[in-house]
């Protein structure tokens, strides 16, 4: 059989000296070791190592922030690319946003993607925030994860409008123009911190290069870091809020344990 | 540590409680240290900016009762009809976009927002906040105007000539 020749070439693997050191383990065989087994990996510790069914139903979260961190990885892949045709510079910019679109292969269908998954990221993040809140999530003990679900929030917006810069076409230095206005409406510190941002009075070379830099390293290593606290904290928190109606609910009368 | 408890004073600051706070102190002080270091780091000193000062060439060749737009500088120069002059500044006090001098309803219009203003710079209708501000124009040695973008004046304040 297919199944089981696949079974046994994975236990041969599961036996190597390689797998071991780096899993440290054997198969996990028991909720013990299946446990142990999600503690000793950096990224599965982030995740909780029992669920409650209930929360794994479409209807419990609609998978939002999943779909959320997914976009962000598809995000971060593509930019990557994107990177390797772009310069940061005046009026360099523009010619390879066009380069990518009319000369470099596949580079349209990358940046479509890049542009594209980024207008959804910020869809799905806010009806991740409403879903959230209708379904009382901000509520304890989960208060300090809603706190860092809206720094998310922030951080996926700055990251929309940094991106936005970079194309160094009319609508987009229009935007960073207006947008950097309403930043000295601010008071006080409003002039300060639109000069600090566009390195300068007027949206010019340094403005592109700072938001470049902003777009590309601060703002996604910031992503991350937050991205791990809040998987990190879901888990810490005793897992997600399971609405009362699916908590009453038998899972078996609607869908008869299909899921 | 080598002291017994007893014999210490409550008050008493011991050795590890001094440097510590010493310690304390003077990781703030650097930390404050790195703060300003950064701040003036990220404020650049040469600007390739256009200069905010600039000649607007000869009174002579603006007509009576005019209003010119000067595109690089953003400015427009406006000569009344008793011949005087005043610069208004082209960009909107609503989001910064740039105005557009319209010659045949003879108002100035901003694309982005839809705000109207007269020659003058008095605001026609619009989400603009403020009328569009008024610089010092001035004449020079050799009899040419000079616009100082960064002396905002009076809007009744006109050159004669």
């Amino acid at each position: 059989m297919a199944t089981t020749s696949v079974e046994q070439a994975l236990a041969r693997l599961r036996a190597t000296r390689v797998w071991k050191s780096i899993f440290r383990r054997g198969p996990a065989r028991t909720n013990r070791t299946r446990s142990i087994a999600v503690f000793g990996n950096l990224f599965l510790h982030l995740l909780p190592v029992k669920v409650r069914e209930k929360s794994l139903r479409v209807r419990a979260t609609y998978y939002l922030g999943s779909i959320s961190v997914l976009l962000f990885v598809v995000l971060t892949i593509t930019g990557i690319l994107l990177m390797l045709y772009y310069h940061p510079a005046v009026p360099q910019a523009y010619r390879d946003m066009k380069d990518l679109r009319f000369v470099v292969s596949n580079g349209v269908f990358l940046r479509n993607m890049h542009r594209f998954a980024a207008q959804a990221m910020v869809v799905f993040v806010f009806w991740h925030m409403f879903h959230v809140f209708y379904r009382g999530g901000y509520r304890p003990p989960h208060e300090f994860n809603w706190v860092v679900g809206v720094v998310l929030l922030l951080l996926t917006l700055f990251l929309s409008y940094t991106g936005y810069l970079l194309p160094w076409d009319q609508l987009a230095f229009w935007a960073i123009t207006v947008g950097t206005n309403i930043i000295k409406a601010m008071p006080f510190l409003g002039d300060k911190v639109r000069f600090l941002l566009l390195g300068g009075h007027l949206v010019s070379e340094n403005a592109l290069l700072r938001f470049y830099v902003l777009h590309c390293v601060v703002l996604p290593l910031a992503a991350i870091a937050f991205i791990a606290i809040h998987f990190w904290r879901i888990q810490k928190d005793g897992g997600l809020t399971v609405p009362e109606k699916l908590r009453e609910s038998q899972i078996q009368e609607k869908d008869g344990g299909t899921e | 540590m080598s002291e017994p408890e007893e014999s210490r004073q409550p008050s008493e600051v011991t050795r590890r409680d001094f440097f510590n706070k010493v310690t304390l102190a003077a990781l703030g002080v650097a930390a404050l240290g790195g703060v300003a270091v950064t701040y003036q780091f990220l404020s650049p000193n040469v600007l390739f900016e256009p200069s905010p000062t600039f000649r607007a060439g000869s009174p002579d060749t603006y007509a009576p009762d005019s209003v010119t737009f000067r595109e690089q500088e953003q400015v427009y120069i406006v000569r009344t009809k008793e011949g005087g002059f005043y610069a208004v500044s082209a960009v909107c006090t609503h989001l910064g976009c740039i105005t557009q001098w319209k010659e045949d309803v003879r108002q100035i219009q901003c694309p982005c927002h839809g705000s109207k203003f007269e020659p003058n710079g008095k605001k026609i209708e619009g989400p603009a906040p403020r009328p569009l501000e008024h610089f010092a124009v001035s004449l020079t040695a050799d009899g040419e105007l000079l616009v100082d973008k960064l002396q905002v004046v009076k809007p009744d304040q006109v050159l004669k000539i």
